[in-house]
């Protein structure tokens, strides 16, 4: 079997407050292996960019990893020291963030800043960096990119900032790239452009993709497997065919059909009532069982089901269908 | 049924040129950002008509003018049949506006935080002269909320709570026309869905009138009667819901309508649209669209198109 590029175990992330301790992250396990985009999905205040920081090594404190494994290529990178984490952060492991005008430095072209990544990470001369920095332009598809390197960021717009952004994080050839929201800022027109670059380069590459985002939609088109977080928990994990068409936590279930596609010719859309709870409120048991029409008793009180104790692709203790009402509705 | 909402060859140019002695030094002349150009609809009464496009298409400015937050450069809008945007009849046109109301798209920014939640909504009916004695709670219910929220201040809500807080406020002075410019864009799915819910129901128990500005193309179909999309300040197609989704005629509608991301398109591969919005202080002459459109030929790139009527369709294109 083919190793993973980034494996999970029952990830743990921990914040103290005065209040008491907070779980943004709650045992959350997945592989993302190569050559593959693995669709985070959830929404604001789900864990998902908490999660994307952990492998990354960029929690704020006091956020921290209590327990669990992060291994990346099979080699635990959990417990490194931030300057160990230095090496790896942009070499193994490139990153996408959603706004492209901050991630990237007004000061300095984008050819320098390129360069400056390649030769961090590579062993490769000056000369060699350069010519490297110009096909990874030309490969993320910016017109004359000769000519356009020594530009500076503001210099292009939102969608070809973007692209440089993509060009910098694939430079030093990574095994895994953590995409956070790439697509939220950009015009339909423009996200349907990086979304089909990026799934270009992740199959040509071989580069497992974690992509974070809010919008089901951009899921469905780029993703391969999918995983749907609530309240810092894996709700459901599978492939993006089954968990879209066919959802099994009625979380997921509740999301697709609250998307005004999935309700399209009916006069009011689908909604699931109440909020997300707060982390520091969350309920015991489920943390979906106060929203949740099918919710038991065992929900209310019980553990907390997961992914790994539940032995299905949604933890949930009674997953659908398992009534006739849920067309009836 | 009549129109309620009016705008004629609505224009609106921004200045974006460099300060004055710059100018001289480097003898350029005064340069313009055209945001709407000459742009027209109606708007039935007790509708929703729904502008879409991408970012610099001139929407939020469109809903902007006719709440009177900007005028206009040239053009006209009217509101139940008065001009509001001329100088004359100062108090009728203060009496046509007092039936606007505009909700934001964000709903952190757009309430007062040090303000409690009940006289952020009393405050337009107060100007209004209108008698506030119990309305915030009253609207509050109406909204989903309860009444004791009034005594709370904005940053004890989520967001969505907030957006039910600004629709109470937007309702607080009796207004016949909403305008509602990305209402939900800020919003997540399953909050979102609510508060769209919630939208619909007022518009029908109210008569409401909604102008509705959004980028998303599921909302708007969704919420919308009439929708008009926008490219670079032009209104290029004009139609009802149903014909504008079954049959789109303009090509950059079709375009926006691929690119837009399906659900059940699993592993889509995408047309990707060619290129990006031009740069609209020197927007391509003709049809802006031209550079990106599949149909473009030389005539395209010298003459304007102007809006014809296809069927129920309103179109500017010369090739449909």
């Amino acid at each position: 079997m083919v190793q993973p590029v980034l494996s999970i175990k029952s990830l743990v992330v921990e914040i103290p407050t005065r209040k008491g301790v907070l779980r943004p992250v709650d045992r959350v396990s997945y592989d993302i292996f190569p050559g593959e985009i693995l669709g985070i999905v959830g929404e604001s205040g789900a864990g998902k960019s908490m999660t994307g920081n952990a492998v990354i090594g960029l929690l704020e404190r006091p956020a921290h990893i209590v327990s669990g494994d992060i291994l990346l290529s099979g080699n635990p990178i959990h417990n490194l020291s931030a300057s160990e984490f230095r090496k790896i952060r942009g070499k193994k492991i490139g990153m996408i963030f959603q706004d492209p005008l901050t991630s990237l430095n007004p000061l300095l072209t984008v050819g320098e800043q390129l360069v400056e990544t390649i030769i961090e990470h590579l062993a490769v001369s000056k000369k060699q960096a350069q010519e490297r920095a110009i096909a990874a332009l030309e490969e993320v598809g910016i017109p004359a990119a000769r000519e356009r390197i020594g530009s500076y960021p503001h210099q292009f717009s939102g969608g070809m900032r973007q692209r440089v952004v993509i060009a910098l994080a694939l430079c030093a050839e990574p095994d895994l790239v953590i995409a956070d929201e790439p697509t939220t800022a950009l015009d339909v027109s423009v996200q349907a452009q990086i979304i089909a670059l990026l799934k270009r380069l992740c199959r040509e590459r071989g580069v497992g993709v974690m992509l974070v985002t809010h919008d089901m939609g951009v899921i469905a088109e780029a993703a391969d497997r999918v995983a749907v977080m609530y309240a810092g928990r894996l709700a459901e994990l599978g492939a993006v065919r089954d968990v879209l068409s066919d959802p099994k936590h009625p979380y997921t279930y509740g999301l697709m059909g609250s998307t005004p596609l999935a309700s399209r010719g009916l006069k009011r859309l689908n909604q699931i009532p109440g909020s997300m709870p707060r982390l520091g409120a969350l309920p015991e048991g489920c943390a979906f069982s106060p929203r949740c029409e099918f919710a038991q008793e065992v929900c209310k009180t019980g553990s907390s089901p997961f992914i790994a104790n539940v032995d299905a692709q949604a933890a949930c203790w009674f997953p659908l269908p398992h009534t006739k009402s849920r067309s009836s509705k | 049924m009549s129109a309620i909402v009016r705008a004629k060859a609505l224009r609106r140019l921004f200045d974006v040129s460099k300060p004055w002695l710059n100018r001289v030094v480097e003898r350029e002349p005064k340069a313009f950002l055209t945001a709407v150009a000459d742009v027209d609809f109606e708007i039935e009464e007790g509708s929703v008509y729904a502008l879409v496009g991408e970012s610099g298409s001139g929407k939020s400015t469109i809903g902007k003018m006719v709440v009177g937050l900007t005028g206009p450069t040239d053009g006209t809008i009217e509101i139940d049949g008065i001009v509001i945007t001329g100088n004359d009849q100062k108090a009728k046109i203060a009496e046509a506006r007092t039936k606007l109301q505009m909700i934001f798209q964000d709903p952190y920014a757009s309430l007062n935080p040090r303000w409690k939640v009940r006289d952020i909504i009393a405050e337009p009916a107060k100007l209004r002269g209108l008698e506030i004695k119990g309305l915030p709670e009253r609207l509050l219910q109406k909204v989903g909320l309860s009444p004791e929220d009034a005594d709370k201040y904005p940053h004890e809500f989520s967001g969505g709570q907030r957006q039910r807080i600004c629709i109470a406020r937007a309702l607080s002075s009796e207004p016949k026309v909403i305008v509602c410019d990305e209402p939900t864009s800020a919003l997540d799915v399953s909050v979102q869905s609510q508060v769209l819910n919630l939208m619909s129901d007022l518009q029908e128990q109210l008569g409401l009138t909604y102008l509705f500005i959004s980028h998303d193309l599921t909302v708007v179909e969704h919420m919308a009667d009439k929708i008009g999309v926008l490219y670079l300040g032009a209104l290029v197609e004009e139609a009802p819901k149903e014909t504008l989704f079954a049959s789109p005629l303009h090509p950059y509608t079709r375009m926006l309508f691929d690119a837009a991301p399906k659900l059940d398109a699993f592993g889509r591969e995408v047309d990707v649209p060619k290129g990006e919005i031009p740069d609209p202080i020197n927007p391509p002459a003709g049809c802006s669209f031209h550079p990106r459109c599949p149909l473009a030929t030389s005539k395209c790139k010298k003459t304007r198109p102007q809006m014809r009527l296809i069927g129920n369709t309103r179109v500017a294109c010369h090739h449909v």
